[in-house]
């Protein structure tokens, strides 16, 4: 039976030879994840169901992100119930601050997922890990907590829309450009319900980063999963972190696609999405040159190291223009780390940018770097809805960290070549 | 299983950062969160719902992030059901998993408007605009979700089940 990647995973995690798209499957989950929003929520409903135990010690993770280090007294009650939680059932995988990093970052870089895995969270950007060959997706906190205590859930079976990148792509356009423009054409509920494949010639050119990136914001236009065929780069990134092997499952040829779309990327430009949609894409070329109060450069959309080096390659010996804040974030006390051997964390202080320790930060409007009334901001997070980094009047755009940087330093939308 | 109430007019893709801030929700208290429920949106939302209604919307109704909190909030601040052109998905599974009723339906614009009588009907799945007659038929919930609702949530659901199960083997 010919199948996609997304099918084969769910046909294996359902004990079944195969499914196809509309089938609804129970699955067995090889990672069940929370953060400090969802958790609260879920340790309840586990409770409720009276559930005596997790259905593996191993396979539960439980990361504070959002409001961490505890931004206020509810937060650190809502921490502190997870503390409480992971203790009781002697969880392996409860990171408290110091070795917490945002969720999506560190379970990969911690080795706690593997190509063919099957990923629950709850959170929306569980998707992530479809960089890796996995089956992610993200479920409310009541799905979450019944996974913890079973170890199991039920899903539809999606259809999938292939993508297809063509042609060669130009200096600094990266992962964060790719899926703002394939999001921009098929729009927010383009992949509402459905898989979202990536594949094509250009993704050899893409680094890990790139490729978490895109299937991050999988869900940014409505997809259930975004996911690409495992390879020896998923090899390469997987050593030193984890014994597990992992499979490598790849569509097969015949495959059924319920649409395939085709981008020649060649004249591709460095994107921006403008408020208050992640759907608004233009080429920065286009976009007006809005003066900027704030430039964020973190989440688990673009914290990695390569976002890093980016961003200090452009801000080197450069200083943040004066009427704007730049914030970075690390996603994790690795990156964190890497970034001060690297010396990035110099280039970034002597360009005037404020250093976070690893968390969501402003992303959500949690704390860090929250927008007051009439602010502009510009971020490499992966939503610009109204109100989301703060005040329901403040403005978010959204770009890589290329055009990030370069604004910063610019002190409005603009991009590397203006420098 | 029908609901009534006065309507409250949304356009498409309502993201949850617009149903409940992330500011707010630093609390999982059900109270709390329908305080807050579409705060900067529309802040009278949440006075105004206490008496009842129903929400009508457009597109993608609930896309974003998967805070269970946003169908909570909305079924605490007192909304009965939510009728849409679309749901994002991760909404549509939280609403019936807290027992928030949510049905999809082809609508016009100008079928229901603002502050309307409107009354659906949860077990046929017909919604009516009460003030000038004028109905949509929406996909109509299979009985064991109806039942979900009814008990309010998957987890009564599953406790009523498994006590359903518990009876039948006393009588076996």
């Amino acid at each position: 039976m010919r199948m996609t990647i997304t099918e084969k995973i769910l046909a294996a995690h359902a004990g079944q030879d195969a499914v196809a798209p509309g089938d609804l499957v129970q699955v067995r989950v090889d990672m069940a994840l929370a953060n400090d929003i969802t958790a609260p929520l879920a340790i309840a409903v586990f409770h409720e169901l009276g559930a005596s135990q997790v259905f593996d010690r191993e396979k539960v993770a439980l990361v504070p992100d959002h409001f961490v280090p505890n931004k206020d007294i509810a937060s650190a009650e809502q921490v502190k119930m997870m503390e409480a939680f992971a203790d009781q059932y002697k969880l392996k995988n409860y990171f408290k601050v110091g070795d917490v990093g945002i969720e999506h970052v560190i379970l990969p870089e911690k080795g706690l997922v593997a190509p063919g895995d099957l990923v629950i969270g709850a959170d929306s950007h569980t998707c992530t890990y479809g960089a890796m060959g996995a089956f992610s997706t993200g479920v409310g906190s009541t799905d979450l907590g019944a996974i913890m205590a079973t170890g199991k859930t039920w899903l539809k079976v999606p259809e999938t829309i292939k993508v297809i990148y063509k042609g060669t792509l130009k200096p600094w356009v990266g992962g964060k450009d790719l899926i703002l423009f394939t999001i921009g054409r098929i729009g927010v509920q383009g992949a509402r319900y459905r898989t979202l494949e990536f594949t094509g010639p250009v993704l050899k050119e893409l680094r890990m980063s790139d490729r978490f990136t895109m299937a991050n914001m999988a869900v940014e236009a409505g997809a259930k999963n975004g996911i690409f065929e495992p390879d020896d780069a998923v090899r390469d990134f997987m050593k030193g972190r984890t014994e597990r092997e992992g499979v490598y499952w790849k569509s097969d040829p015949d495959a059924r696609y319920d649409e395939i779309v085709e981008f020649d990327l060649s004249d591709l430009e460095l994107q921006v999405a403008c408020p208050h949609s992640p759907e608004n894409v233009l080429p920065v070329s286009s976009v007006e040159k809005v003066p900027l109060n704030q430039v964020f450069i973190g989440s688990c959309t673009n914290g990695s190291i390569d976002d890093l080096r980016m961003a200090a390659n452009f801000l080197k010996g450069r200083r943040v223009a004066e009427k704007t804040r730049l914030i970075v974030i690390p996603g994790s006390p690795l990156i964190y780390k890497q970034a001060m051997q690297e010396g990035i964390l110099e280039v970034l202080l002597d360009a005037g940018a404020a250093i976070g320790p690893p968390c969501c930060g402003p992303c959500l409007g949690g704390h860090m770097g929250i927008l007051a009334g009439g602010e502009k901001a510009l971020a490499t997070t992966n939503r610009n809805f109204i109100g989301r980094m703060g005040h329901s009047k403040s403005e978010v755009y959204l770009a890589g960290p290329a055009v990030a940087a370069a604004s910063a330093v610019l002190g409005r939308i603009g991009s590397p070549d203006e420098l | 299983m029908k609901v009534k109430g006065s309507a409250f007019k949304f356009g498409d893709h309502i993201d949850t950062d617009l149903i409940i801030p992330a500011r707010f929700l630093n609390v999982s208290d059900k109270d709390e969160l329908a305080k807050n429920c579409f705060a900067d949106l529309r802040p009278e939302f949440a006075d105004k719902a206490k008496s009842g209604g129903v929400i009508v919307a457009g597109e993608n109704f609930g896309c974003g992030s998967s805070r269970e909190h946003a169908p909570i909030a909305i079924k605490a601040a007192g909304i009965g059901c939510v009728v849409a052109r679309s749901f994002a998905r991760i909404f549509y599974r939280n609403a019936f998993n807290i027992g928030l009723p949510i049905l999809e339906a082809t609508m016009e614009q100008d079928f229901i408007a603002e502050g309307d009588p409107v009354s659906v009907d949860l077990t046929s799945g017909e919604v009516r605009n009460e003030a000038n007659g004028k109905t949509v038929q929406a996909m109509p919930l299979p009985p064991f979700m109806r039942e979900m609702v009814e008990c309010g949530g998957l987890v009564p659901y599953i406790k009523k089940q498994k006590m359903k199960s518990e009876v039948n083997d006393i009588h076996k």
